[in-house]
């Protein structure tokens, strides 16, 4: 299977937006090397700026720069985006509507070695408890160039979110369109809903499941923002009940959005693979995967303990 | 128009902006008088002396931007935008009521307002984002943003212009409110600014030292700043929190009270 970085994706794709659209800028902090925003400053050294480590001033100049007219991509790492800037999103990109697009990097647990200060596993819910921002959470190197191209096409303030490792290409997901979730796998006992590396983590349950004669629907959830209610509550009437896994805090994110709808339409079992109540800590991805719950193997226990106290 | 009969305009628009300031926030019973009277001057010389714009296309590719970053401020700002005629004058009594147009901190539902401000620290850098998008452009449209004293206690502010200063901002001009008072107390006292100027010199700017409430030095101010390439300018403006109304001044008890109506007609009177 290909594997690419989402970072190395972004990077290049930037380039092919910024030669065709010249009101194109992009900002970052500091991390241009690692966020790969490095590209396009090396090829529109014009339209780049680095504010060094300063977030707060980037996210806000990037309004400045978007009430003037200009579509600005941003780039850091995700704990920096969400967190240390975040009352600049509120109030200078969001309230505003501006046309800024932040591309979070290095987001999660995953982002390994670094540790707990580097991991952002609350982004998602920051982010969602502001107005008028749509989120997309890519789940492969691919999506990420579809995400990417999405957000510049559509007016308006994005959150994009990436991760740092490498990651899978998955096959067979179908056109991506913002707002609407890919369903990979079909199945009617169970459904999981991902988003972002647990994807190809869900994946591999699905096929787990599968041995043990169980069905699961797979729905890769790309947008967290606007949420594709319909295909959750299909699931929810069609399924008999729904894990959702993320790279991610339980509290505020792919979970609780989905816990939100269901609650409030159709009350469904939702079991939750995501990290609770904990800071992250160094390690190699694939072993703080294991250590928080989020490995194939958690999903597949915790679909079959789902089908298993189910009504 | 002469040199004497343009300030003598300036100073009669100051006043009757003062007058409104006052109506406005005694009518919506609550905002913050005192920072806005002591700009009053500042932002009056520069909506009816020194900025290019249009009321009647507020989005001109080519206009010079005003941000109004202590957005507490904005009563001077509606007026001001009222009387350059963006909007009827009439609208400004809705100040703060539900569904006005006029928020009690300002959005871009106004017209002629750019950017959202309120969350302080944050319109030193809206700012240096339309400098740059100038730059860009290669237009020359100049970008102007107000600034209070206490406002530039934010770690934002510094971010910001050291940033300005990097990118050779010369189209880019501060103009800060200095009155010396905060919500809590004196400035002094609650959190030092001192020494200001050469602060601002030591991020890379070109400071320009005035009294905040004399035109001919306001409008000299401006001009110089106009001039000054290859760096940012700050027009650090002395002036008199509350200024015009002799209650008002030098206190913090109206940073953010509307006044009763007994001081209401006695602020207006003094105002006359």
């Amino acid at each position: 299977m290909e594997q690419l970085y989402q970072r190395d994706v972004y990077g290049k794709t930037l380039v092919e937006l910024g030669k065709a659209d010249k009101d194109i800028v992009v900002l970052d902090a500091d991390l241009s090397s690692s966020t790969r925003t490095g590209l396009f400053a090396k090829e529109f050294p014009e339209r780049f700026f680095n504010f060094g480590v300063a977030e707060q001033n980037m996210m806000a100049t990037a309004a400045g720069l978007a009430v003037s007219g200009k579509t600005v991509f941003l780039s850091t790492f995700a704990i920096f985006a969400s967190g240390r800037a975040w009352d600049q999103v509120r109030n200078s990109v969001c309230y505003n509507n501006a046309n800024v697009k932040i591309v979070a990097t290095h987001a999660g647990i995953s982002v390994g070695p670094d540790g707990a200060s580097h991991q952002a596993l609350e982004d998602l819910a920051l982010m969602r408890a502001i107005p008028n921002i749509k989120i997309i959470v890519p789940c492969d190197g691919e999506q990420t160039a579809e995400a990417v191209k999405a957000a510049a096409q559509t007016k308006g303030p994005f959150y994009i979110r990436l991760g740092r490792p490498k990651v899978p290409t998955l096959m067979n997901k179908g056109i991506f369109e913002l707002g609407k979730a890919q369903t990979l796998t079909q199945g009617d006992d169970i459904t999981i809903i991902a988003c972002g590396i647990m994807v190809s983590e869900a994946l591999k349950a699905v096929e787990i499941l599968l041995g043990k004669g169980v069905k699961a629907r797979l729905i890769n959830m790309h947008t967290l923002r606007p949420l594709d209610e319909e295909i959750i509550l299909k699931a929810a009437r069609e399924t008999r009940g729904i894990v959702v896994c993320e790279e991610h805090a339980i509290a505020g994110g792919l979970a609780s959005a989905v816990d939100e709808v269901v609650a409030e339409n159709y009350p469904t079992r939702v079991m939750r693979i995501g990290i609770r109540n904990r800071f992250g800590q160094s390690g190699d991805p694939q072993d703080l995967l294991k250590e928080y719950n989020l490995a194939s193997s958690d999903i597949e226990k915790s679909a079959v303990l789902c089908l298993k106290n189910c009504r | 128009m002469n040199r004497k009969e343009e300030i003598a305009m300036l100073e009669a628009k100051a006043k009757e902006m003062r007058r409104l300031i006052i109506e406005m926030i005694s009518r919506a019973g609550s905002g913050h008088p005192g920072g806005s009277l002591s700009s009053t001057d500042l932002i009056t010389a520069l909506f009816f002396a020194v900025l290019r714009h249009d009321p009647k296309n507020p989005k001109w590719p080519d206009r010079d931007r005003f941000h109004m970053s202590k957005g507490h401020c904005c009563p001077l700002w509606y007026a001001l935008l009222a009387e350059s005629g963006y909007f009827s004058k009439d609208k400004l009594m809705t100040l703060r009521q539900f569904g006005s147009m006029l928020q009690g901190h300002p959005d871009s539902r106004t017209p002629g307002i750019e950017s959202a401000s309120g969350s302080l620290g944050q319109g030193l850098s809206v700012a240096l984002g339309m400098s740059l998008a100038a730059k860009i452009d290669k237009k020359d449209y100049r970008v102007y943003v107000l600034m209070g004293d206490g406002e530039i206690q934010e770690g934002n502010i510094w971010e910001a212009a050291m940033a300005a200063a990097h990118y050779k901002c010369d189209n880019l001009c501060a103009i800060l409110d200095y009155n010396g008072f905060q919500i809590d107390g004196a400035t002094r006292d609650i959190m030092n600014l001192e020494p200001l100027v050469s602060k601002w010199q030591a991020f890379g700017w070109h400071t320009i030292e005035i009294d905040g409430h004399n035109m001919e030095e306001i409008l000299k101010a401006y001009k110089k700043a106009c001039k000054i390439k290859e760096k940012p300018s700050i027009i650090i403006a002395h002036t008199v929190k509350g200024k015009g109304v002799s209650f008002m001044e030098n206190t913090v008890e109206f940073h953010g009270r509307a006044p009763t109506a007994e001081e209401t007609r006695k602020a207006l009177k003094e105002l006359e």
